[in-house]
């Protein structure tokens, strides 16, 4: 089958790449672009390791066609430092505690972006629904919740 | 209490920064020029004799560079005792669980691979299974392994005191039986690596947890000496013990193709194959018998253990002393008899999970003896503390106990208005009935096993002041790489940013026995601190050498170095630093150190001794409410009061707690492999429920400080013993809320619901 070309913006920087039409985005993301801090956990849009956020909303990766990405806006965790300023969200899972092995955490900060970018002043209740899609075993996500509280602090401030 | 200026400071992780930007690359982030796939073939039967393999059809496919199957590794078998290497790379005769690896491919990528090893053709023949412990231990069964009879795997026994002396002689005596559920540990990183050999050896990037047990695994498979074995550590995503404290068929597989092919060859479980294949948790049955006084004094204990160990022995052994080991702490024991079985069936391999052996027995002892508390009119903190051990105290099977904040924790607990007030508003008919429960237990740290058990450190000085850390062992999440440079930081006088850890390489780093049984914190933390003190003496003699006094006098604090009480006499580390390494005809200063804590000799046999170094004590309390229509559990608030001796990072000690609490809910509530004849019905994360943000209780994590006498700073462990406290809290809680005791894990809303509906028959 033929390679289709596709135009999007990709972390703020136009992007052009021919993509097979059954890749899935996390496989255009992780093999095509080598941008391998969205991780693959199981595959099947359950555990929320490789969400990025696509169009303004975070999608499951794993689960999204490739070709999906035309057009639009794509955001992966490389995406949300400037230069080497990290992003207060990162900045707030480094200095709370809001990660361990790590492997969840790209996936969790994508969650986090979408919610507060949307929420900037969530509840608890709201921070808990806004990561309900992503599995941390390590954790038990109390961290991550107060992560994401401190970055809503933090974010409040800059503004 | 000596004050210091990183140790006990809530100090970011030294590796947050990656981790929080992606930069961080583990096993299945890696690739190579010229990369193949390897995939595996798996086994459609549990229990089935393999008649033929005819893999051309495989080799033939366009892509296809090597095929491999069982008989490739010559009969090469591994376990974890010299007398249990029963497991092979790949089945060879027959297979002995579903989805056991049969064969596999290398192949240019990823598809190529899979399809080809749809092309192998196996011809089985399908025999009889066996897929329940007890069924398999009777006389006729399905036999799994012709080397033992009645599928015993492993049998371990204890005997101290007098048992049945003790019972006679007791007031009340209770025999219940308990079951803990099938669990997987839960990583969300699938097991991976990359594998090259070449003409210095095999080279492999590993998700492993502890890397020194893959490097002897392939030196031995690969009759390689240990020098020509380099196991690189990536991140790990993850471990919580059992599969990547082990090798794998892909990682065999991936070096024989390398072999083959001089090509760097991947491999990336999917997580369809984590939860049909790797390891998980032993179910275990437990019939145990509890003899009590009158005032609540436990007597004796009598334990019977079946578990069910699956298709090979794996760390088994290691399984089964833990089932007994510490039984007798963290309440006070004179008499306990320990007899357990690992039973052999085809069902996917039983091993180490956080908490490992332990959380089993520890279950039911807690649950009867509260049980048996309440016939006899006394409250779960009453029992508890009635019987709780206080420091010095020796077991009967002679484990020492140097400290324990078991008594303040469970007292802490009492004083507050969770406990105190857990009887206002109960005996409505509200829909939710609320419960509160209590749980005490104890968790080893500084675990020792058989064979090697030091770890090891290099401090290396550079010669402008800065330092780098040699570490053989593998932060899989705990945190470990960041308690272990602020040991370093504390001695040089340096702060964390100083410091840069160089992770696992087996071609480098000192050799260590491995992230398991909490032993990191304590034993590598030693090592940590030796070497760092190696360096600080070397650099010691030189600035006492300049100011004319002597090393011990030297003070290193605050990036200086000065002479104790005479602040004209200081100068900065680095300035040090460069005098040492450029004075005379120059000098390299390198720091050695390892640990030797707990090398008495244990009695692995008959499980008398230390089975490490010290012992955290955990109190736990947790509130919930259930809902007496669904039998749906909602838990509210835990609180955790431990004892880690001293948190050397308080903010990485209560994450940690945090963490393993609520993996232990998940056991206690939800998690459950569903089983049909060796088939695991449900995997995949959708259908295998572990717990998400919207399922978690606010918990707070109260310290009790006991400042352990063996370890670095007073530090015991910290992670594994909240995930022993909190099943027991939670099905005292479930029994305070219903008046109900569930025996079994998990408790289901299903079960729940049950039996308040027979509770409301039998009320009627």
């Amino acid at each position: 089958m033929e390679m289709r070309k596709i135009k999007f913006t990709l972390n703020g920087k136009p992007c052009e790449i021919e993509v097979k039409p059954w890749r899935t985005l996390l496989e255009m993301i992780r093999e095509d672009l080598h941008l391998t801090g969205t991780k693959e956990g199981c595959g099947e849009g359950e555990c929320g390791s490789c969400t990025v956020i696509l169009g303004g909303k975070t999608v499951n990766s794993c689960l999204v066609p490739a070709v999906e990405a035309d057009n639009q806006e794509l955001i992966t965790i490389e995406g949300l430092p400037e230069g080497d300023k990290l992003h207060p969200i990162q900045e707030a899972f480094v200095n709370k505690a809001g990660m361990q092995c790590g492997f969840c955490t790209p996936g969790v900060i994508m969650s986090a972006k979408a919610l507060l970018d949307k929420t900037p002043a969530p509840s608890e209740e709201e921070i808990r629904e806004g990561i309900a899609g992503n599995f941390c075993r390590c954790t038990g996500y109390t961290k991550i919740i107060e992560s994401i509280q401190a970055a809503a602090e933090m974010m409040k401030g800059d503004k | 209490m000596e004050e210091y200026s990183v140790i006990g400071k809530r100090i970011p992780r030294v590796d947050g920064r990656v981790k929080a930007t992606g930069e961080a690359k583990y096993a299945a982030d890696y690739e190579m020029p010229g990369m193949l796939w390897c995939k595996i073939l798996r086994s459609p039967y549990a229990h089935a004799r393999i008649l033929n393999i005819d893999t051309s059809r495989a080799e033939r496919l366009p892509g296809v560079k090597a095929v491999c199957t069982g008989k490739d590794f010559q009969g090469w078998r591994w376990g974890w005792m010299p007398q249990t290497r029963d497991e092979p790379p790949l089945a060879v005769d027959k297979v002995r669980y579903l989805a056991e690896a049969v064969a596999a491919v290398a192949a240019v990528d990823e598809d190529t691979a899979e399809e080809a090893t749809e092309l192998i053709k196996v011809d089985y023949e399908e025999l009889p299974g066996v897929f329940e412990a007890e069924e398999a231990m009777q006389e006729g069964a399905p036999q799994v392994h012709d080397y033992v009879k009645n599928n015993l795997s492993v049998d371990f026994h204890m005997d101290f005191g007098d048992v049945e002396k003790a019972f006679r002689e007791s007031y009340l005596v209770h025999e219940d039986r308990f079951e803990t559920g099938r669990c997987i540990t839960g990583y969300l990183e699938p097991p991976a690596a990359v594998a090259l050999w070449d003409s210095t050896g095999i080279t492999i990037w590993a998700a492993k947890q502890s890397p020194y047990f893959v490097y002897r695994h392939l030196a031995d498979c690969f009759k390689l000496p240990l020098n020509k074995v380099r196991v690189v550590q990536p991140f790990i995503g993850g471990g919580f013990g059992g599969t990547k404290n082990d090798s794998l068929a892909g990682d065999f597989c991936s070096v024989l193709f390398s072999k083959w092919t001089g090509k760097p060859v991947k491999f990336v479980y999917s997580m369809k194959e984590v939860l049909m294949t790797c390891r998980r948790r032993h179910n275990m049955i437990i019939y145990n018998k509890m003899g009590m006084q009158k005032d609540g004094t436990i007597t004796a204990m009598q334990s019977r253990v079946i578990a069910d160990g699956g298709a090979y022995t794996a760390i088994g052994p290691l399984s089964m002393y833990l089932t007994g080991a510490i039984s007798t702490l963290p309440y006070k024991l004179p008499n306990f008899k320990h007899d357990a079985y690992r039973i052999f069936t085809n069902n996917p391999i039983s091993a180490a999970m956080r908490g490992h052996g332990v959380t089993h027995t520890r279950f039911a002892a807690e649950l009867q003896m509260e049980m048996m508390a309440e016939q006899l009119g006394l409250d779960p903190l009453e029992i508890r503390l009635k019987n709780a051990v206080t420091a010095p105290h020796e077991t009967v099977n002679r484990v020492k106990v140097h400290s324990a904040g078991l008594v303040e924790g469970l007292k802490t607990l009492g004083e507050t208005p969770q406990w105190k007030d857990k009887d206002q508003g109960k005996g409505g008919e509200e829909q939710w009935l609320q419960g509160v429960g209590l749980s005490g237990t104890c968790y080893l740290g500084g675990a020792r096993q058989r064979g090697h058990q030091s770890c090891g450190a290099v401090v290396r000085l550079c010669e402008d002041g800065t330092v780098d850390y040699l570490t053989g062992a593998t932060d899989c999440g705990q945190g470990s790489d960041t308690v272990l440079v602020q040991i370093v930081a504390e001695e040089l006088g340096l702060a964390v940013e100083d410091i840069d850890i160089k992770r696992v390489d087996t071609a480098v780093t000192p050799c260590d026995a491995g992230s398991y049984g909490s032993r990191v914190t304590v034993l590598a933390g030693e090592a940590a601190k030796r070497a760092a003190q190696d360096v600080k003496e070397q650099l010691a003699k030189v600035a006492a050498a300049g100011w004319q006094v002597a090393p011990e006098e030297i003070v290193f604090k605050d990036r200086k170095v000065f002479v104790k009480g005479t602040p004209g006499k200081a100068m900065s580390f680095d300035k040090l630093a460069k005098t040492a390494c450029y004075s005379g005809s120059g000098a390299v200063i390198i720091g050695k150190g390892y640990s030797d804590y707990g090398i008495e000799v244990l009695d692995f046999e008959r499980g008398a001794g230390m089975p490490g170094t010290s012992f955290s004590f955990t109190s736990q309390l947790t509130a919930l409410d259930v809902d007496r229509e669904t039998g749906f559990v909602k838990c509210k608030e835990m609180i955790i009061a431990h004892d880690c001796g001293r948190p050397l990072n308080p903010i990485n000690v209560e994450a940690q707690n945090q963490g393993a609490a609520i993996q232990g809910m998940g056991q206690a509530l939800y998690e459950q492999f569903v089983m049909k004849q060796g088939q695991t019905m449900n995997p995949n994360l959708a259908g295998y429920k572990m717990p998400l943000s919207l399922d978690i209780p606010r918990i707070e994590v109260i310290d009790i400080i006991t400042d352990d006498t063996t370890g670095p700073y007073g530090a015991k462990e910290a992670s594994e013993g909240a995930h022993v406290s909190a099943p027991p809290s939670v099905a005292s809680a479930i029994h305070d809320a219903t008046g109900i005791w569930f025996k079994e894990q998990p408790i289901t809303p299903e079960k729940i619901v049950m039996a308040l509906r027979k509770k409301k028959e039998k009320g009627c």
